[in-house]
């Protein structure tokens, strides 16, 4: 699975993206989420709000609890500001 | 005549507003929004940072393009929004509608502008003179003027094509 941040996201985790093996695994993005912030003080810090964070599985915009079967693409960001 | 476009390089707004007159539409209508000298305490701003979502942006647009041309009887829309970074009074987004009135161009524009802000996934930082970064968060009127356009559709679009 690949999981991709942005903005302040990916400023905090360090990182624009990483690859999970298949020995991860996560029912919904929020379990997702908790398996992720172990993985270093950056994660730890970049997940500490969850009510500023949003996510997308396979290019859907999906709540922190839906399911993510056998995802390829999970996102996380904080809501958009464009325009 | 749609034009939707996710790019690094400035654009000629001249240019895209005279390929859209060249629909034969007859109203034309735009808004171009620019970085900003000053942040809103006026603290002055070195320039603006914008991420997007490369997977998702393109998409996203095309369905915002298509639910405009449906909701205002569009002839043409042209979508052009700036990623990188970008220095005061340079422009970041271009929004503009062909119709065949004023009315719903104009109106078109409204709508655009306001989905650009929340939602597509575009994301803001302001850059200090000091070169510390601060991303944005959205502000709840902008959320709250997004909303009022989905909540008055459909109702809002028979009005239109009466």
């Amino acid at each position: 699975m690949r999981v991709l941040y942005f903005a302040w996201l990916r400023e905090k985790v360090g990182l624009a993206e990483e690859r999970l093996g298949p020995e991860v695994s996560a029912d919904t993005p929020r379990a997702l989420i908790a398996l992720l912030r172990a993985r270093s003080p950056g994660h730890e810090a970049a997940f500490a709000e969850l009510a500023r964070i949003r996510c997308v599985v396979d290019e859907t915009l999906c709540p922190l609890d839906a399911p993510l079967l056998d995802a390829r693409e999970v996102a996380f960001f904080p809501p958009f500001t464009g325009g | 005549m749609n034009k939707l476009l996710i790019t690094e390089a400035p654009f000629d707004a001249g240019a895209e507003l005279a390929s859209l007159a060249a629909t034969g539409a007859g109203g034309i209508a735009s808004f171009i929004g620019a970085v900003r000298a000053a942040d809103e305490r006026g603290a002055a701003l070195a320039a603006l940072h914008l991420e997007h979502y490369p997977g998702l942006t393109q998409a996203a647009l095309a369905r915002l393009a298509e639910a405009a041309t449906m909701r205002f009887d569009l002839a043409g829309v042209v979508i052009i929004h700036r990623v990188g970074r970008l220095l005061p009074g340079e422009m970041i987004v271009l929004a503009a509608t062909a119709s065949s009135h004023r009315g719903p161009a104009l109106e078109a524009v409204g709508f655009i502008a306001d989905q650009l802000k929340t939602a597509i996934p575009f994301w803001k930082a302001e850059e200090l003179p000091d070169g510390t970064k601060q991303w944005l968060a959205p502000k709840a009127a902008d959320e709250a003027l997004a909303r009022n356009w989905l909540e008055t559709w459909p109702a809002d679009a028979n009005g239109h094509k009466e």
